[in-house]
């Protein structure tokens, strides 16, 4: 598997991570040696095996289906980075 | 009477209870060793000693009282990835360095009820990835340990370096940790410690900063495998907080930690044995089975045939699982935020940042496989083999109660020696780890000796789900017939 500047670009930007033209270079390099070694797996006959969902062999647990918790917005708000009264403050997306 | 940095938590206890001295006294003396030490080892990104002396006298009215918990006055350090109420919990990472929670982890609130001292916040690397605490924005931390041949620096294996290093180091009693992939039984390995993975479950996550959800679990790293059993069953809760804790009663670990190993069933695991492993793992190995073997354990060979997959098959499910859960550091609702033109580009700029080269590189990993048209083939995939690795372990335990390897293919490296220019190469240090988290299984590093160089080598026990009793009771075993290694130099002084 070999990664070129184009398909790390595309990555990136998926990714929301914004890369600068040097890390573009290193990441085709890193990202290909990585799925290289991954690639070892295209060699395991996975026919008829289930996919593992669940790292133990249990149910889910299910509880009552009501409110358990809240009511405490200066919490939820206290380490916004921006915030105004109990709002998340974020650049304007809507003209 | 001896330093009271160099008491096991066991001991330590005793002697709070006798009044030999004050949980005070010992908060105070764990203090000390971390400001002598913290310059040059970094295994701390923040202490607390007012809080922890505070605590501490509250252990000692708790003591005097009779109400002692069964860790009251225990001074320990938590990994900074457990969150901590008023305490800046990083993750090791800058687009975290400003976050303070408003609330304890499960595991670190359960440690709190029974009276542990928190001395403050562990280096890790960023996010918990990294296999030498080399990735942290803090900076790497160093293990206590050097070869004898030379004055170089080690690191203390990874993620959990900054935990082992602690506890290697003498600057407290026992540390929590987390395995992904071999963060725990790692560095417990590279630094002379215990280190316990629990079974899937057996811990909550809650609270807990999440890498790859599937894969982490919360353990202790202490000096002895007596204090990991009583660190572990303080740590080990049924959490409906957590959905995938399991509600199982978490059995009295020191009860049954005498028990031996006459008639247990051990198998040894031919795929462990790896091109390339060194000499001296081979004969650390050999040693283990010996040593068993004389204490009355069968020793049985058995095949994992899907063992050199596990490593690949982590390298896609740890990503893809960290690339989604680390969407939520967006500069929105906590942590770091670099501003940008608009909403897209606050996130990216935030993101290029706040990461490290490690985690971007593990994110884009993450989204690559499982974007549009790929996900079948690399996530879809891996979790196949993983069902695989399982079934192997299935029937591996269809024939032998627990598998004896070597928990790393080499002793500590120092840093900058290993991933510079191919993260693969760094990787390959959780070969041995990393299929006991793709199973969920509970795993044990305990140490069993020192290399050519003096550096410390652990062995690796794999246990049954939920059989944590009886892998302790078998590395109690293993470490009596080690014996303690000795504390490292205090070359820090």
């Amino acid at each position: 598997m070999k990664v070129d500047d184009k398909l790390v670009r595309r990555i990136a930007r998926l990714a929301r991570i914004k890369v600068s033209d040097s890390d573009v270079q290193h990441l085709e390099g890193e990202l290909s040696s990585i799925l290289g070694f991954v690639d070892l797996l295209s060699e395991v006959d996975t026919d008829n095996v289930e996919p593992m969902t669940s790292a133990v062999d249990r149910d889910m647990y299910e509880r009552a289906d009501v409110v358990t918790d809240g009511g405490y917005p200066d919490d939820i708000v206290k380490n916004a980075p921006e915030r105004d009264d109990h709002y998340f403050m974020v650049p304007k997306v809507v003209e | 009477m001896s330093e009271l940095t160099d008491l096991t938590i066991a001991k330590a206890r005793k002697g709070l209870a006798k009044g030999d001295f004050s949980a005070v006294e010992l908060c105070e003396a764990h203090i000390k060793a971390v400001d002598a030490a913290n310059e040059a080892l970094n295994t701390f990104i923040v202490t607390t000693p007012a809080l922890a002396l505070e605590r501490a006298a509250q252990s000692d009215k708790k003591i005097t009282s009779g109400d002692a918990g069964a860790l009251e006055g225990i001074p320990l350090g938590i990994k900074d990835l457990f969150c901590t109420k008023g305490v800046q919990t990083t993750a090791g990472s800058h687009i975290l360095d400003q976050f303070t929670p408003v609330y304890d982890s499960t595991i670190t609130q359960n440690l709190f009820d029974d009276g542990a001292v928190m001395i403050g916040k562990l280096n890790l690397d960023e996010f918990a990835m990294g296999s030498s605490n080399e990735t942290s924005y803090f900076g790497k931390c160093l293990s206590p340990w050097k070869r004898k041949t030379d004055d170089a620096n080690l690191v203390p294996g990874g993620s959990s370096g900054g935990s082992a290093s602690s506890v290697s180091a003498r600057l407290v009693m026992g540390a929590t940790a987390t395995d992904t992939g071999g963060s725990i039984r790692q560095p417990a390995a590279f630094t002379g410690t215990v280190g316990i993975k629990p079974t899937y479950g057996r811990c909550s996550r809650w609270g807990v900063v999440a890498f790859a959800s599937s894969l982490d679990q919360a353990g202790p790293i202490t000096r002895t495998v007596e204090d990991a059993a009583i660190m572990l069953k303080s740590m080990a809760s049924y959490d409906p907080k957590d959905t995938t804790s399991v509600d199982l009663p978490v059995p009295d670990y020191e009860k049954t930690l005498r028990g031996g190993v006459k008639g247990l069933k051990v198998g040894i695991p031919k795929e462990y044995r790896v091109d390339g492993m060194s000499d001296e793992i081979e004969q650390l190995w050999q040693q283990g089975i010996d040593w068993l073997k004389s204490e009355g354990a069968q020793i049985i060979d058995v095949s994992l045939p899907h063992t050199k997959y596990a490593l690949p098959a982590y390298y896609i499910v740890a990503p893809a699982e960290a690339s989604s859960n680390l969407a939520r550091y967006d500069g929105v609702r906590y942590g770091l935020r670099v501003p940008g033109d608009d909403i897209l580009s606050m996130y990216e700029n935030t993101r290029a940042q706040g990461f490290g080269d490690e985690v971007k590189r593990r994110i884009m990993i993450g989204t690559y496989v499982l974007s549009a048209g790929y996900y079948d083939a690399y996530y879809l995939k891996a979790q196949k083999v993983r069902t695989l690795i399982k079934q192997d372990f299935d029937k591996a335990y269809q024939k032998v109660d627990v598998l004896l390897t070597p928990t790393t293919p080499s002793p500590a490296f120092a840093p900058g020696e290993k991933g510079g220019d191919d993260p693969v190469e760094m990787y390959l240090n959780d070969i041995f780890t990393v299929t006991a988290n793709m199973a969920g299984l509970p795993g044990i590093s305990v140490p069993a000796g020192l290399s050519s160089q003096g550096t410390p080598l652990g062995l690796q026990l794999i246990g049954k789900p939920f059989d944590e009793a009886g892998l302790l009771c078998a590395a109690q075993t293993l470490e009596e017939a080690a014996g303690l290694l000795p504390a490292p130099d205090k070359w820090w002084l």
